[in-house]
């Protein structure tokens, strides 16, 4: 299957939509009528032909924009992608997964060539063609997870591994819901999780850490986050809050199919082989409101997610501007009829 | 799920007598495929048929990280100990046929260390032997303090001494040599990082010592040997299974879940990893906590147990499996 690649902006005009056929792949992350924090994990095998979910990393039609999108960001601002000096083995691990996986799942797209150490790269759709030394930075541009950050979609996190817990010591970070890498950087599990609310009590960090510090080589795992974004912007991060922040004053019960869009992040962990350390992508996808609501399973309990949804996460998720007017906008396509389990669209 | 469902076929590509009491033994894919890359300080768990017994024992990989066309452990073997290092050095021939789980690890450098300061004694020389390999390409200085009880007994140490010179130092209780720790932590340069594995005698000295000398504790990296002990055999109740099963003497409780076809989380089997962490329902009698997991309080509550490597004495233990 060969992909077309949309020419579209997820600024200033924001032109970014979902091509009618991309819709029902979307990644709609409540499994069931009502959400709440769970410890969702699950192995990160392939799953479903044509979900985002049959190959290691996702290639979809909004792949090239997207590598436009976050080469403008860190033009604007490096600090965006930072790795501490101990990251640069994780930096090589990093890029030999994201080599080794696409070259395998998308052969029309991308292709590796090994000869020992002497590594030949063909990225098609960004027309990169490239040899370098595996293990050698002097022979990359930059820093092994720049590179290969800028040739994949979504956010990556790098997580050092060591006295019984996770530190946030390398990223690259272009597409975030509201969180900084600048910030973060050299903090520990707890520590860049300590503005999550209700969910230190319900001891999911707890669970969650002490899974991924015994996270095997070889057996990725994954699971759905989600928040809403207005307007499909990519980069909602702290630094740039001045730019998106007041989008929420915006909406409308006359715009908000176009302009509301709920974004998930389909997250996966791995097991990086020769650092120890853990490759933490964090994929987004985004998907107007117009757009969610083709599929009736998903405007039905869409409505009956966000009528139901916490107070504390409201506001948690920066909703509370625009939520009434969202819970009465999606009442019209819920008719009270049962649902079937599972994200898939019937 | 756990580490050692997704096991990869190999064939035993060499046995070598390194001396009287230890074997190295080395393994190819079957497939010849790479194996994969792994980090210094990382074991596998290497699963051995004996006789309708199946056995998986963790084993620190000694090979190169940076090879991986093979990978070789070393086996001590232990006349007293629960048969598995018996059947590596009685029954495992080259040509064999085995599984081993990919590489777990559980003691790893800390890659901001200015220097790496590693301690061995005995068989505990093995996972240092990949780290230096790392460490010697990182270009990161390190030193190696190996004690063995005898230069008879002294694996790999003249290998070492040779191919690494003055970073390794070497002490045989035989010769009267022995490590002094109070100097040897008094005097390393700031950002150094300290490992030891060997005897837990050994462990404790190096973690006291550094502890004393005030060294940060995030500094300092140990590991115990992984290997679950024997014991008298006992009967467990698996409340969800609904079943009653036996421990074997030379059986781990983890082993005999196992066998019974009980699903069970786990990973390192030697109580140092935390997977296969699990409720207690009742207990009426004595846990033997043998891992290095549960704190104190824990323990003494009763209430969790770690199947891979402890025991129970006493009337009735009862599982939430």
């Amino acid at each position: 299957m060969t992909i077309q690649f949309k020419d579209e902006s997820f600024r200033g005009d924001f032109t970014y939509a979902n091509s009618p056929s991309n819709i029902p792949r979307f990644p709609f992350p409540f499994p069931e009528d009502e959400y709440m924090y769970s410890t969702n994990i699950e192995p990160h095998h392939a799953a479903r032909a044509g979900s985002p979910f049959e190959n290691a990393f996702d290639v979809d039609e909004h792949y090239v924009a997207e590598m436009k999108d976050r080469a403008l960001v860190l033009a604007d601002d490096p600090g965006r992608c930072q790795a501490l000096p101990h990251m640069e083995t994780a930096g090589w691990d990093f890029l030999e997964l994201v080599m080794v996986s696409k070259a395998r799942d998308y052969p029309d797209l991308f292709k590796l060539t090994m000869d020992g150490d002497r590594w030949h790269w063909i990225n098609k759709p960004l027309q990169i063609d490239d040899t370098f030394t595996f293990g050698d930075s002097s022979t990359l541009p930059c820093h092994p997870m720049e590179y290969i950050g800028r040739q994949v979609q979504g956010d990556h996190a790098i997580l050092d591994q060591r006295d019984g817990n996770l530190w946030m010591d390398a990223g690259i970070i272009t597409a975030q819901a509201d969180w900084s890498l600048d910030f973060d950087i050299g903090m520990n599990f707890f520590e860049w999780h300590a503005p999550v609310p209700l969910a230190h009590e319900l001891g999911v960090f707890q669970r969650a850490l002490k899974f991924l510090l015994t996270l095997p080589q070889g057996q990725p795992s994954r699971r759905l986050n989600w928040t809403l974004t207005v307007n499909p912007r990519l980069d909602t991060s702290p630094e740039n809050y001045p730019k998106w922040g007041p989008d929420r004053m915006t909406v409308t019960p006359e715009n908000i199919g176009e302009k509301v869009h709920l974004r998930v992040e389909l997250q996966t962990f791995w097991r990086l082989p020769r650092s120890n350390a853990i490759l933490f992508p964090i994929r987004t996808y985004l998907m107007a409101m117009n757009e969610v609501v083709t599929q009736p399973k998903w405007g039905r309990r869409l409505h009956r997610v966000m009528r139901d949804l916490r107070p504390e996460l409201v506001d948690y998720k920066g909703l509370s501007r625009y939520h009434p007017i969202l819970v009465e906008w999606l009442s019209q396509f819920d008719d009270g009829a049962p649902t079937s389990p599972g994200i898939f669209p019937d | 799920m756990s580490a050692s469902d997704h096991l990869i076929p190999v064939v035993v590509s060499n046995v070598v007598e390194v001396n009287p009491i230890i074997k190295r033994f080395e393994f190819k894919h079957v497939n010849g495929d790479e194996l994969p890359a792994f980090s210094g300080g990382a074991h596998i768990v290497v699963e051995m048929l004996d006789d309708g017994t199946k056995r998986k024992n963790p084993y620190s990989l000694m090979s190169s990280p940076f090879e991986r066309d093979q990978y070789a452990i070393s086996v001590r073997r232990d006349d007293t100990g629960r048969g598995g290092s018996k059947f590596m050095h009685e029954q495992v021939r080259p040509g064999m046929q085995m599984k081993i789980s990919a590489p777990v690890n559980l003691f790893a450098l800390d890659l901001r260390a200015r220097k790496h300061l590693m301690i061995a004694g005995g068989i505990g020389i093995t996972p240092f032997i990949a780290q230096m390999a790392q460490a010697d390409k990182l270009g990161v200085p390190f030193e190696l303090h190996y004690a063995a009880r005898s230069v008879s007994q002294a694996a790999y140490m003249d290998s070492l001494a040779d191919r690494f010179g003055d970073h390794v130092s070497c002490y045989c209780d035989d010769q009267g040599e022995s490590v002094d720790l109070e100097t040897l932590l008094s005097n390393q340069p700031l950002g150094t990082h300290v490992y030891v594995c060997g005897p837990k005698g050994m462990i404790e000295r190096v973690v006291q010592t550094a502890t004393s000398l005030g060294w940060p504790a995030a500094h300092v990296h140990f590991e115990h040997f992984l290997a679950p002990p024997v014991g008298e055999p006992f009967e467990v109740h698996l409340a969800k299974a609904g079943i009653d099963i036996t421990v074997g003497a030379e059986q781990s409780l983890l082993e005999a879940v196992e066998a019974s076809g009980t699903p069970i989380n786990c990973m390192c089997r030697g109580g140092a990893c935390g997977q296969c962490e699990t409720v207690v329902v009742a207990c009426d009698g004595e846990i033997m906590h043998n891992d290095h997991w549960l704190d104190e309080e824990q323990r003494a509550a009763k209430q969790r147990i770690m199947p891979c490597v402890s025991r129970f004495r006493g009337k009735r233990l009862e599982l939430d499996l």
